[in-house]
């Protein structure tokens, strides 16, 4: 630790101070003897001295030696040595930072303070009343006890909290009792003070019938807002799988099937927000069917393709309307004709475009306050000291609860420390040049194998996507053409299939490869591979996503005539539904080969006695992956999230089947919350962000398909957003600001670039308060070391001058004595 | 919110609920699960809050304590008669404590006090020694474990007294973000 302050031998004759020391510090002394006088332990103690003395053997009380502490390691504990005198050792242990958390009574004063300044920042100004007396708060609030005033005392300041808490408004009082650290009686009791002494004060003021009122409703609203939050807990899904599979392999494998259960959750709100919102006006409303499709229903391939009878179903973009669907109430004859009296109107494509702008916006928000939440819990300004201390009280997974899993963690935690302290202890290991040059050597062999790999599969999906496309193109000009195409309809629809089943594959291989290729390399540290492996995985899947995205946007939608399309947004729905579809299969068999089958292997063939390890990075960056597809596709197919409900739900109980049977904890270190911070930001960054760029784009530029679906007709989606303004604006003249500031503002990219930049500087403002308030922990960390320094010289000294009095007075007594004796 | 129940008046809920971080459900859920310990000993009607205690050997006993090495230090901890016996009052609020809602603060107190072997109000090397063997039953050496103390202690202790106080403990779990998740049992 740095700045330790450093004593050396025998302070009074420090020949190293400027200063003569006596001189300087003589007038401390007086204070601590006047201190020592006044003070009221000190009065027992000079009452009860001579007794005392004759139990302390003033031979062991030589001068304190105070070294610092690693130079000598038998005097590590500076403070408490048996040298000291017992009153010293009695000044010591009631010193105000030592009875902290120690008693009822210094908990409940520290509780005042702190409901004291929770008060002062609700209301503006205090009452007077309150105030507590002018002098340091630090004091005031760990009052030194003694034991003929603690009952006293006690009460006195258990009154004050309660009034404290009194003033408080309800759900301060219920945060703040529920915060103290008293037993649970205790904080009955507190509880029951406080309403008591609410009631007693509600019902001798004459209060106006008004806020009487509202103090009836603000109790119903708490009490709703209880039961409400007594029903959201009684959804809690899965909470008895989840305590099995945490009791079993500890925090690490649970926080996958936590993120499993946040991604479900996300998708049971879009499911809820498009399906109330589009698909059930439209399910109530047919359509008007102007085409006569005749679609081959192959029932076994369509469950897989999407295609054939649900192409020209609710699943897809091309079933909406693009009218103001209207419920017919009444249609009356009358002489001019049959007229009916329109019920409600509902202008779809405006809702369409809202509805998707809506939950993109509403999940964005979910998102990014779920992602600070969770920094805020796990990156703390981080210094690298203290590892140890925080691996030994931190690392003992409370919820493991199985047997055998426990004797695991402790192995486990045992390895970890040693490993720890190995590294500690051990010097720098200075590598030979040759060694160094070797190891980046290895590193970028690895790192071009994985590259050179990511780049093969990306070009693979690109061409063969590009061939695929071509054959599409060619049979659709032959079928134009009148000639059959060779192979029938089956063969056509199966090789819709290809691409999804080429990129699940990949999926599937490649990171086994990435993992192959890092067992060949060395890291320092466990999470730096962890990293580096997501790292490999992320930016496969993010090329992939990559060249999908501009295979559909760029070739499939910009030609959708050449494939004979009438509706390339439900063409598209329909490859996203197929590729999350493929991707779940894909899945299915990676669990049935990559862990059972492969646990039977490694058992029975290989003779290993454990069992595979659950890869919890590459399990996630799956979700992920099939995450950002589901929002890829919701604007092209509303009904998208619940396949991907359904698809999550059979994950879950498969893949904590598979889990009990197949696999076992593993030994390396998982740093939970770390990770899910950093799963959570995955999730937001590449993910959501590339999802909804690619929708924004979607929305913005392409042109939608003139023959299907809500926006036909329009030259963008966004139009639609347009017209309606102009149409209020020219219905009423009132709202035609309301037009130019959307031509100005939102299609206004200068706006957008302003707002962009306006961000940026606030987030640069507040890394450098941040930068800032570093700073000041490191000072105040050194202030509190340098206090360390001064408490201890201060109690050498009292030391010192109670021994120098000792020595003293015996001498007198026995010189009295002796004069006694002598005359 | 139908008052079907007759365990407790409904004051007595609200009173749980306010001090603990349990709604009324689990408060009840909870119960039944203090009451499966000791069905004979545990009465069905709380109303009058009588003074049953549960020794603990029956608490030291439940699946989610069985294993763990630090079960008697929580019990007596959270006991209100330091033993291990404990009312439902205290098994409340042990489990609201370690439950997912408590704050960092209130379980790093607790935490600190079930490491604390000796109850004096600081983890001395003592204690510390007693931790480590609790973690890591036979695997460190005796020389390892000394080693592990004086550098835990030395980076943990800020005012240079040779042990841990409260305040340098609560300094440390704030720079430990795993702690808030695995200071937790599920119930």
């Amino acid at each position: 630790m740095a700045g330790r302050v450093g004593f050396h031998s025998d302070l009074t004759t420090d020949i190293e101070s400027p200063a003569d020391e006596d001189g300087v510090h003589d007038s401390f002394s007086q204070l601590i003897e006047e201190q020592c006088h006044d003070h009221h332990d000190v009065m027992e103690m000079t009452s009860l001295e001579l007794e005392e003395e004759s139990r302390d053997d003033v031979m062991h009380l030589e001068s304190p030696v105070y070294l610092r502490c690693d130079s000598e390691p038998q005097q590590t504990e500076c403070l408490i040595e048996e040298r000291w005198s017992s009153d010293t050792l009695k000044v010591l242990s009631s010193m105000p930072s030592r009875t902290i958390g120690r008693s009822r009574g210094a908990i409940i004063s520290q509780y005042y303070n702190r409901t004291l300044q929770l008060r002062r920042r609700r209301q503006s100004r205090p009452s007077i009343q309150h105030f507590p007396r002018a002098a340091r708060p630090s004091i005031r609030g760990h009052l030194v006890e003694t034991d003929a005033d603690e009952l006293e005392e006690d009460d006195n300041k258990r009154e004050r909290l309660v009034n404290n808490l009194q003033n408080l408004s309800g759900s301060d009082r219920v945060r703040m009792l529920r915060v103290m650290p008293l037993s649970l009686a205790e904080k009955k009791e507190l509880r029951m003070l406080v309403l008591n002494k609410a009631e007693h004060s509600l019902s001798q003021s004459q209060i106006p019938c008004c806020s009487q009122l509202k103090y009836y409703i603000i109790i119903a609203l708490r009490h709703g807002w209880y039961g409400w939050l007594s029903f959201l807990s009684s959804l809690q899904l899965w909470q008895t799988a989840l305590k099995c599979v945490g009791g079993r392999f500890g925090t690490g494998v649970l926080s996958y099937f936590l993120f499993l259960r946040t991604l479900l959750f996300f998708n049971v709100f879009l499911f809820l927000v498009t399906g109330l919102f589009l698909v059930v006006p439209q399910a109530v409303v047919h359509p008007d069917r102007d085409q006569n499709t005749s679609v081959a229903s192959l029932w076994g391939l369509e469950v897989l393709t999407g295609a054939g009878y649900f192409s020209d179903s609710l699943l897809y973009y091309g079933y909406y309307s693009h009218q103001t669907l209207q419920t017919k109430r009444r249609c009356s004859e009358s002489i001019n004709g049959t007229s009916c009296e329109s019920g409600l109107s509902y202008n779809m494509p405006l809702v369409y475009f809202f509805t998707i702008g809506a939950a993109f916006f509403i999940t964005c928000i979910i998102l990014v306050y779920t992602m600070s939440k969770s920094f805020g819990q796990s990156f703390r300004i981080d210094k690298s000291k203290g590892l140890l201390a925080i691996k030994v009280f931190s690392s003992w997974d409370y919820k493991v609860s199985k047997k055998s899993s426990v004797r695991l963690q402790r192995a486990n935690i045992g390895t970890q420390i040693k490993e720890l302290v190995a590294e500690v202890n051990r010097e720098e290991l200075k590598f030979s040049v040759l060694q160094r040059l070797f190891r980046v050597f290895i590193h970028m062999v690895a790192w071009l194998m994985c590259l050179g790999s990511t780049l093969a599969c990306v070009l693979a999906v690109f061409y063969f996507s590009e061939h695929m496309h071509k054959l599409q193109k060619d049979a659709e000009t032959r079928s134009r053409a009148g000639t059959n195409p060779s192979g029938g309809v089956l063969l056509r629809e199966a090789s819709l299939l290809a691409v999804p089943v080429l990129v699940s594959g990949i999926n599937l291989i490649l990171p086994g490869f990435f993992n192959a290729v890092a067992w060949m390399e060395e890291y320092d540290s466990p999470s730096v591979l962890n990293y580096v492996s997501i790292g490999r995985n992320l930016l496969l899947k993010v090329s992939v996503l990559g060249v999908l995205c501009h295979h559909w946007l760029g070739r499939v939608a910009s030609e959708p005539e050449k494939l004979g399309l009438q509706c390339w947004e439900s063409f598209v729905g329909q490859e996203l539904y197929r590729f999350l579809l493929m991707d779940f299969i894909f899945m299915l068999l990676d669990t049935f080969f990559g862990e059972f089958l492969w646990r039977l292997f490694s058992q029975k063939a290989l003779k290993r006695k454990r069992k595979p390890v659950f890869d919890i990075a590459r399990n996630v960056l799956e979700l992920i992956y099939g995450q950002t597809l589901a929002w890829l596709g919701v604007l092209f197919s509303p009904l998208l999230p619940v396949v991907q409900i359904i698809k999550l739900l059979f994950l879950f109980y498969m893949k904590k089947v598979s889990l009990m049977m197949n696999c076992q904890a593993s030994g390396k270190p998982w740093r939970a919350s770390q990770m899910t911070t950093i799963f959570i930001t995955l999730l937001c960054f590449p993910s959501f962000l590339g999802a909804s760029v690619c929708v924004t784009y979607t929305m913005w530029t392409m042109k939608p398909s003139a023959g299907c679906g809500p926006f036909r007709g329009l030259k963008t989606m966004f139009q639609a957003g347009k017209l309606w303004v102009q149409e209020l604006a020219a219905e009423n003249p009132n709202l035609s600001w309301l037009a130019s500031a959307h031509a100005y503002l939102v299609e206004n990219p200068l706006f957008l670039f302003m707002c962009a930049v306006i961000f940026l500087i606030v987030i640069y403002f507040h890394s450098q308060v941040v930068d800032g308030q570093r700073k000041i922990i490191e000072l105040l960390q050194e202030q509190i070391e340098n206090e360390g320094g001064d408490k201890k010289f201060l109690i050498t000294r009292l030391q010192d001058i109670h021994e120098r009095k000792r020595v003293v007075s015996p001498r007198r007594i026995r010189g009295a004595s002796e004069d006694s004796s002598c005359t | 919110m139908g008052n079907k129940q007759t365990i407790f008046t409904s004051q007595q809920l609200d009173a749980y609920q306010d001090c603990t971080y349990f709604t009324r459900k689990e408060i009840l859920r909870l119960f039944h699960r203090y009451r499966d310990l000791a069905p004979q000993l545990v009465p069905l009607d709380y109303t009058a809050g009588p003074d049953v205690r549960l020794p603990y050997e029956l608490i030291g006993s439940m699946p989610e304590l069985k294993d763990n090495p630090f079960r008697q230090r929580i019990a007596e901890v959270f006991s209100e008669d330091g033993e291990g016996n404990m009312t439902l009052d205290d098994f409340l609020d042990m489990f609201s404590v370690l439950s997912e809602m408590a704050p960092r603060d209130l379980k790093a107190y607790y935490a600190f006090k079930i490491y604390d072997f000796n109850n004096d109000d600081f983890i001395c090397r003592s204690d510390l020694e007693k931790t480590l063997n609790r973690l890591t039953r036979n695997e460190l050496t005796e020389d390892e474990v000394r080693m592990v103390c004086e550098k835990v202690i030395d980076e943990a202790d800020l005012d240079n007294d040779g042990r841990l106080s409260l305040e340098d403990f609560q300094h440390m779990i704030v720079r430990a973000p795993d702690f808030l998740s695995t200071f937790h049992i599920r119930i």
